[in-house]
């Protein structure tokens, strides 16, 4: 079993084919392109994650003494604003599925290779504008923008923010825009709609909500800029404006942006129970229907943010009611995972450790939603730290557990090589560990009374603040890990086979890593998802 | 390749149509018809729009019905982002 | 997939790769730019729901702003981009039927057109802002409600605005298409892209179809009070 030494001569695939920086900045090639959005994505991790380790140290203590307050405002909004815009919503769509889904499709290729790194290019845009914006002073608005205070009186980098986030979105734009077009057209023979992999169903309900939703946001930014900068008084009270009307177009698209940050992941989650189950999917209908329905009923609902923000109280009920029916289907998944994993052949590799970290947390944050989706509850918890809590629950707790378990579970597809199992385990433990100490003391803290976006606090709600914040430190840590060891294991993992893990999908029926074409021929596909019960070869890495 | 391919004459009768219609609109917009003037507009601008759409753009003949899909959601997503909005302006003044 | 057709693939230079077939690419291109273009309906669709909401609210200084639009220039502008989808059309069907002349020549004009329109948009933004019809500081409205009817006046310079930038944007487009045209790109087997720069400039023809009556067409009558 070779280790450390790379064979003689390697088989061709897409990682080899050509060396140098042109031949990655210029390529067309899905994979690599998704590589590219993984040193992207991966970049502005950290840079989300040093702002929340400054929101923590600062609020170790209950006086504003690390940082002042206009600094602290700065922190909690470049936090948002990278993590949503620059990690999250990118993270799976952009880096799993531009690697995976034409081949989970049986094809060579999306079907606008160069709208792909387009969007990449458009992507990097947007980066250096929100680079610009953070070293040239930051902005203080909120990741939410909203309107008198964006557009009136603040005078810090709000343009260039809006700017970068305008941009960013138009990267998310051409995403959406290609994996539907190619979920449509690019399907080998026999891939029928009722036999695509679960991963791929998510991000075609994900594409949906870019397509639909993002330009909302482009258009509500761009009226922003345009109040600022040339006095386009759109949201200006003076002139009979409704800061209002900001919020709702805002949220028109940041509401089922957060279903952007959730259905990619569920995706993940399905492909990995169902391996690590080695069973069927349960209810494969129900669990396609049910993105779908997420991401449709998702565009409902957006008011909820505004329920004490001065909309009318029937308004209100209308979006409360929708609120609630959007839960339904992501109760369905949930049920289905459970269902799968009931008289499965369960194993616990480091990504079925994320996948179970997801439905767990995914669950606890997803209640949450129900809670504050009562409008009594939500006038009581709005803007404190229990709405913090709730989405950090479902964006982190559940989106960022999936994206680390499919990036762990495509690992030695994406690289050729295996991570180190142990340190797997490990990182997935201190990850859990280390979230829940972080976020759940934040629930008690908001339900108590503690409001967000404060950077004092009354003494009382010191105790709380100070575990939450030791629990973001084991979080760092476990985040840290992987990033270590996979760079380690690109020189050193395992040489990893073609299908370690026993899966069932197209994925796996190619070489570790891919050739560049993906596929010498197009398959022609014959055979149900998940179809694990017909699988003959045994999983090579399980214990 | 079995593409649809107009006639010139068609083009211009669509054209034709176009003009008429522009020139409906503007006259009518001299009537005095109260809060009925913007839907009479909106009618006769859809008007126009369907001829574009249908014969300019092709939708009538064009193969996928899957792109009808497409052109419908995002019709009906604006009248989402519209109406829901809406609830909230009409009803602020209900006690 | 039928013999000739992948012959004819085989023949066509313009396949790319990752197709199997010139119809699946043509099919796939379509589909991409109508999705585009739902995307640009959303984009208008929010400040065509904020235009909505407002008239909702200030019908008067709504009817009041309209009055202040120039009804010629607009009218006239509307048939302009109405005569230039025309001449897209036909050179659209010029390309499919492999007429490279004519392809150019109605490119060429289409491009005169939407010059046409821009050159009249730049007249009327000129006689806004020395009428002091521009938000800001500098505004001045000698009627009623001159608050609201400057938020009127926003709209319509964000309107205006967006729309004659993606006019600009798609005389750049059929600019593109003409040379290529012009090269010899396109032809009966292939002409894919020039049907797609169509469906761009038709859509924002679409766009001023409903920009027309609703900023310069309000009333012709004073406001009701």
């Amino acid at each position: 079993m070779t280790t450390a030494a790379v064979p003689m001569r390697e088989p061709e695939n897409y990682l080899n084919k050509e060396y140098g920086i042109r031949s990655w900045l210029l390529t067309t090639d899905h994979k690599r392109i998704a590589l590219l959005y993984l040193l992207s994505i991966t970049f502005f991790f950290f840079v989300g994650g040093f702002f929340a380790l400054l929101i923590r140290l600062e609020l170790l203590t209950p006086a504003g003494d690390l940082v002042s307050a206009d600094t602290y405002n700065k922190l909690f909004t470049m936090h948002g604003q990278v993590m949503v815009f620059f990690f999250l919503i990118p993270a799976v769509p952009a880096v799993l599925g531009n690697f995976l889904i034409p081949i989970m499709i049986g094809a060579k290729d999306l079907a606008f290779p160069r709208v792909n790194l387009l969007s990449w290019y458009i992507f990097m845009l947007g980066s250096a504008l929100m680079l610009y914006t953070i070293l040239n002073g930051g902005v203080d608005t909120g990741w939410t923008f909203y309107t008198p205070l964006s557009t009136e009186y603040l005078t810090t980098n709000v343009v260039a923010a809006a700017m970068a986030i305008f941009v960013v979105g138009f990267s998310s734009i051409l995403t959406g825009l290609n994996f539907i077009v190619t979920i449509h057209r690019m399907r080998a023979p026999g891939m029928t709609w009722s036999r695509l992999p679960l991963f791929v169903w998510a991000n075609y309900a994900t594409s949906i909500i870019f397509v639909l939703g993002t330009p909302v946001l482009a258009i509500s930014l761009a009226l922003v800029g345009l109040e600022r900068m040339f006095h386009l008084g759109i949201f200006d009270p003076r002139l009979g404006g409704d800061p209002l009307l900001f919020q709702h177009l805002f949220w028109f698209y940041s509401h089922p942006a957060v279903y952007v940050m959730i259905l990619p992941g569920m995706g993940v989650v399905s492909e990995i129970v169902a391996c690590f189950s080695h069973k069927r999917l349960f209810g494969y209908r129900f669990m396609a229907l049910a993105v779908i329905a997420i991401a449709v009923l998702g565009f409902l609902v957006w008011a909820h943010h505004m329920f004490v923000a001065g909309i009318s109280l029937y308004s209100a009920m209308i979006f409360s009611f929708f609120s609630y029916m959007v839960a339904v289907p992501s109760a369905i998944k949930v049920f289905n995972w459970t269902a799968t994993l009931y008289r499965g052949s369960i194993s616990y590799m480091t990504p079925m450790l994320y996948a179970f970290g997801f439905i767990g947390l995914f669950t606890m944050g997803g209640m949450t939603g129900l809670f504050v989706a009562a409008l009594g509850i939500d006038v009581h918890v709005t803007d404190t730290y229990f709405i913090i809590a709730h989405f950090h629950y479902i964006m982190v707790g559940g989106m960022v557990m999936a994206y680390l378990g499919g990036m762990h579970f495509w690992w030695p597809k994406i690289s050729g090589r295996m991570y180190p199992e142990g340190w797997g385990k490990l990182a997935a433990l201190l990850i859990f560990v280390g979230f829940n100490l972080t976020f759940f003391p934040q629930f008690i803290l908001g339900y108590m009374g503690m409001p967000r976006r404060y950077w004092q606090y009354s003494p009382e709600f010191q105790v709380l603040n100070v575990l939450s914040t030791a629990g973001a430190s084991i979080l760092a840590v476990g985040y840290l890990l992987p990033m270590v060891y996979f760079l380690w294991s690109m020189r050193y993992g395992k040489i990893a086979v073609d299908n370690p893990w026993g899966a069932a999908g197209l994925e796996w029926m190619t070489t570790s890593p891919p050739t560049t074409s993906n596929f010498d021929e197009i398959p022609t596909v014959t055979w149900e998802a998940y179809n694990y019960d017909e699988l003959k070869e045994v999983p090579v890495e399980r214990h | 390749m079995s593409e649809h391919i107009a006639t010139k004459r068609t083009y211009i009768l669509v054209w034709v149509s176009l003009m008429c219609l522009t020139a409906a609109t503007a006259g009518v917009s001299y009537l005095e018809l109260g809060r009925f003037n913007i839907v009479l507009a909106l009618v006769i601008a859809t008007c126009k729009a369907i001829l574009v759409a249908l014969i300019f753009m092709g939708v009538r003949y064009i193969s996928q019905k899957m792109t009808l899909v497409v052109i419908v959601a995002g019709l009906f997503w604006f009248l989402i982002l519209v109406s829901l909005s809406m609830t909230d302006y009409i009803t602020r003044s209900w006690r | 997939m039928s013999d000739t057709s992948s012959s004819v693939a085989a023949h066509t230079p313009a396949l790319e790769h990752h197709f199997t077939t010139m119809e699946q690419q043509t099919d796939a291109a379509v589909m991409g730019m109508w999705v585009f273009l739902v995307t640009e309906i959303m984009f208008f669709g929010g400040m065509f729901a904020g235009y909505m909401i407002y008239r909702y609210m200030y019908y008067g200084p709504w009817l009041e702003g309209s009055q202040h639009m120039d009804f010629w220039w607009g009218t006239i502008n509307t048939a302009i981009l109405l005569c230039s989808s025309l001449t897209m059309a036909l050179g659209v069907r010029a390309s499919q039927l492999g007429q490279r002349t004519s392809l150019v020549v109605f490119l060429l004009i289409t491009i005169l057109f939407g010059l046409g329109f821009l050159g009249i948009k730049g007249i009327e933004y000129h006689g806004h802002w020395v009428d002091g019809q521009f938000p800001g500081a500098n505004f001045r409205f000698p009627g009623p409600n001159p608050r609201q009817v400057e938020l009127f006046f926003s709209f319509y310079w964000a309107m205006t605005g967006f729309h004659a930038l993606h006019v600009v944007i798609g005389i750049g487009l059929v600019a593109y298409i003409s040379l290529r045209s012009w090269k010899g790109a396109y032809g009966r087997a292939y002409h894919n892209p020039v049907e797609n720069v169509g469906l761009y400039w038709h859509f924002v023809d679409v766009v001023w179809i409903y920009l027309y009556p609703l900023l310069y067409l309000i009333s012709h009558k004073h406001a009701l009070e």
